[in-house]
């Protein structure tokens, strides 16, 4: 587990850098909003970045648990996925730190003869993307629900006399 | 500047319908999708974009001084909800602007015409039409940015005038263009004939005779009743906004309001304004026909946005002076509406407030205690009409558990749904979701920190546009017109058990008497 070892000792400079990598991929004059202001408010995108890159680095660390991970996931991916953004670019994030990685400990990594250590991390980091996946279809799923029921509610009362509102389904009363 | 928009799925609006704009004489019906390369402009459509710009140049003057002022600071850059939802640049309002800034130099001014880019100017183009169209169809006009602006440029003005000259070739959307043709053929924008709005109204007549055991009977274009009320229409089919309705209808049953619903000014929202300042006109000067014809004292408006903003900065110059109506005064507490001395209108909740403060309601907060409101400042009503107080007075008053915002995004600072100024369409659900974020945000951290688990609002786009936006974002919030939370609140007359609330669910606030009763009893005999 050097490798981890490694990662918490360069934290601050890995986080930093795989923030600038996620602000990055909007244009240059948001990315700069993006990092320069700290309110939550005001800033909404670049604080949630900020916020979720540290406990997802943290989570790396620990050995990345779907359970654990989802939220600060979701939380990042939420705003990519209705953003203008490709699927593949709303994800890509996740991929970069390998990248971020290699860069910032490559040379220690030879030195120290970590490369197992590394194809092992960096699966992690695949299995992160999957579920980074998972999380991206889930939020698209849920705007082409959302925007069916909102029809629905725009001429409720309409709908309602005129009897075609359906109640969804639910568990029959078992026989008894 | 030059990058061209790319019109994917739910990043732009459907194109406003041939026959909605034939219906109101708008110019250049056709069919036509924003996708399609060829946007069918008319053959001389620079020519009516340089003589539609000239004109309002001349006629408005905040609109030349917007065009000329701007230096560039920047304070504007960062406070639009789409800038900080989508990320996209031209959405800063300064580039915004910028968009027809640049036409304005590079075709109107002379050293735009001869220096070109070296003097900020840039030729009129078909892309640069794509362009506006694809902008000005981001700006809700909210006016947050003017707070910010020390020149106190109002890029919602630039944004308005700059539909207009997009409607002068017929490049408008059908969100607009159709509620606009309805409103004016019929009287609400989902062109709801008589009947079914006052079929409508009766059906939520019942709906509070079965949940709340009072039983209402409202008139309808009823001769000399001292009041009309109008509200949008959205408050008579859509949810949760007939849980407003049934509201109003509870509080003017309560205080014996003398007052009359119209089934022809069914419509108190105004998508002209988001059209041209001469189709605003066409369709307010409706509800003020009709307080002429009936004959009322004053006219009460029910919990709308840009209604009001249109009442407020642009009635009195539109229509008025409404010399046949009174300057308000309530009936109930005698209170004399100084700010409504003018348009001879006044909104619900300032007549609320008003009715609390002299106690003239018979209220039972407990009943709302199983509800953590948060209040959403519309953009129209705060910005528009400086309303933030009132709101406020009437929630405290209706609930025992209300939470506000952080100061930074509310009141005039207040964040846009997102929605707004027509751009409520389904087709825009991602976009409207991009420009929700900053107010979803703020509702997301009074939920964590304080349970928060209801929206208020006073506006119908806001109460049609949010359960969507919570839904995505903060879910395990509800929405709510205030009026919702009065009635709630309200003990009726000869009123049955509220063991449901207006939404026919059971009130997970509601004691039951008897039990009241029984503990009270239990309760004495412990002490003695």
């Amino acid at each position: 587990m050097k490798l981890k070892t490694l990662l918490a000792k360069h934290k601050s400079a890995l986080i930093s850098r795989w923030v600038d990598a996620i602000v990055e991929t909007y244009p240059s004059e948001t990315a700069k909003f993006l990092k320069s202001k700290k309110d939550q408010f005001s800033n909404p995108v670049g604080h949630t970045i900020v916020a979720e890159t540290k406990n997802l680095f943290d989570q790396v660390l620990e050995g990345v648990d779907r359970e654990k991970v989802t939220p600060f996931l979701d939380r990042i991916i939420r705003i990519r996925a209705i953003q203008e953004f490709t699927p593949s670019q709303a994800i890509s994030f996740v991929f970069s730190l390998k990248y971020i990685i290699r860069e910032v400990v490559g040379p220690e990594i030879d030195t120290e003869d970590l490369d197992q250590e590394l194809v092992d991390l960096e699966a992690t980091l695949d299995f992160m993307a999957l579920v980074a996946f998972d999380i991206y279809m889930s939020c698209r799923e849920q705007v082409y629900d959302i925007r069916a029921k909102e029809v629905q509610q725009n001429a409720f009362l309409l709908l309602k006399r005129a009897n075609l509102l359906v109640e969804k389904p639910g568990p029959k009363p078992e026989d008894s | 500047m030059d990058t061209k928009p790319e019109f994917k799925p739910g990043n732009f609006l459907y194109a406003g319908k041939a026959s909605a704009l034939e219906t109101v004489g708008l110019a250049n019906p056709r069919d036509w999708s924003p996708t399609d390369d060829d946007w069918k402009l008319p053959a001389d459509w620079k020519g009516i974009v340089r003589e539609g710009m000239a004109e309002r140049l001349q006629r408005f003057r905040s609109f030349k001084l917007f065009m000329d002022i701007c230096v560039r600071c920047g304070a504007c850059a960062d406070k639009c909800h789409f800038f900080i939802g989508s990320g996209d640049p031209k959405n800063m309002p300064v580039l915004r602007a910028e968009l027809i800034r640049s036409i304005y130099r590079g075709e109107m001014k002379t050293a735009g015409k001869i220096l070109g880019k070296l003097a900020g100017g840039r030729k009129l183009t078909e892309d640069v039409i794509k362009e506006w169209f694809y902008y000005f169809y981001q700006c809700t006009e909210c006016r947050r940015c003017s707070v910010f602006c020390p020149y106190g440029i109002d890029t919602a003005e630039i944004t308005i005038i700059a539909r207009e000259i997009l409607n002068l070739l017929g490049t408008n959307i059908d969100w607009i263009a159709s509620p606009v043709a309805n409103c004016f053929m019929t009287g609400n924008h989902l062109g709801l004939k008589p009947h079914t709005f006052k079929e409508n109204i009766e059906y939520l007549v019942d709906d509070i005779e079965e949940y709340a055991g009072v039983r209402i009977e409202p008139t309808f274009n009823r001769k000399g009743a001292e009041i009309l009320f109008v509200t949008p229409s959205g408050d008579v089919f859509a949810e949760p906004g007939i849980y407003t309705l049934m509201g109003y209808l509870m509080l003017f049953e309560h205080i014996g309001l003398d007052y009359t619903w119209s089934t022809y000014a069914s419509e108190g929202g105004n998508f002209g304004f988001f059209t041209s300042h001469e189709m605003m006109k066409r369709l307010n000067a409706k509800m003020y026909a009709e307080s002429k014809r009936l004959g009322v004292k004053w006219i009460l408006g029910g919990e709308c946005g840009h209604m009001w903003r249109v009442v407020h900065q642009y009635m009195d110059t539109l229509n008025g002076p409404a010399d046949w109506l009174e300057q308000p005064v309530s009936p109930l507490t005698g209170t004399r509406f100084e700010n409504a001395a003018s348009t001879k209108m006044v909104h619900i909740t300032e007549f609320t407030a008003d009715l609390i403060k002299n106690n003239k309601l018979k209220l039972d907060p407990s009943q709302n205690d199983h509800i953590i409101p948060t209040f959403h400042d519309s953009c129209n009503t705060s910005r528009g009409m400086g309303m933030l107080e009132e709101p406020r007075y009437v929630l405290n008053n209706v609930c025992n558990n209300f939470v506000d915002m952080a100061p930074q995004v509310i009141r005039e600072n207040t964040f846009c749904c997102g929605s707004g100024s027509g751009l409520n369409a389904g087709e825009y659900l991602e976009m409207r979701f991009r420009g929700g974020l900053p107010r979803a945000n703020a509702v997301k951290r009074v939920h964590e920190d304080h349970g928060v688990n209801m929206l208020s609002c006073v506006c119908a786009i806001d109460r049609a546009v949010f359960p969507a936006l919570m839904d995505y974002w903060v879910p395990g919030v509800g929405v709510c017109g205030v009026s919702e939370l009065v009635a709630n609140a309200l003990v009726m007359e000869g009123q049955g058990e509220r063991e449901y609330n207006l939404r026919g669910e059971e009130n997970p606030s509601y004691k039951p008497p008897a039990e009241d009763e029984a503990s009270a009893e239990a309760g004495e005999e412990g002490e003695e």
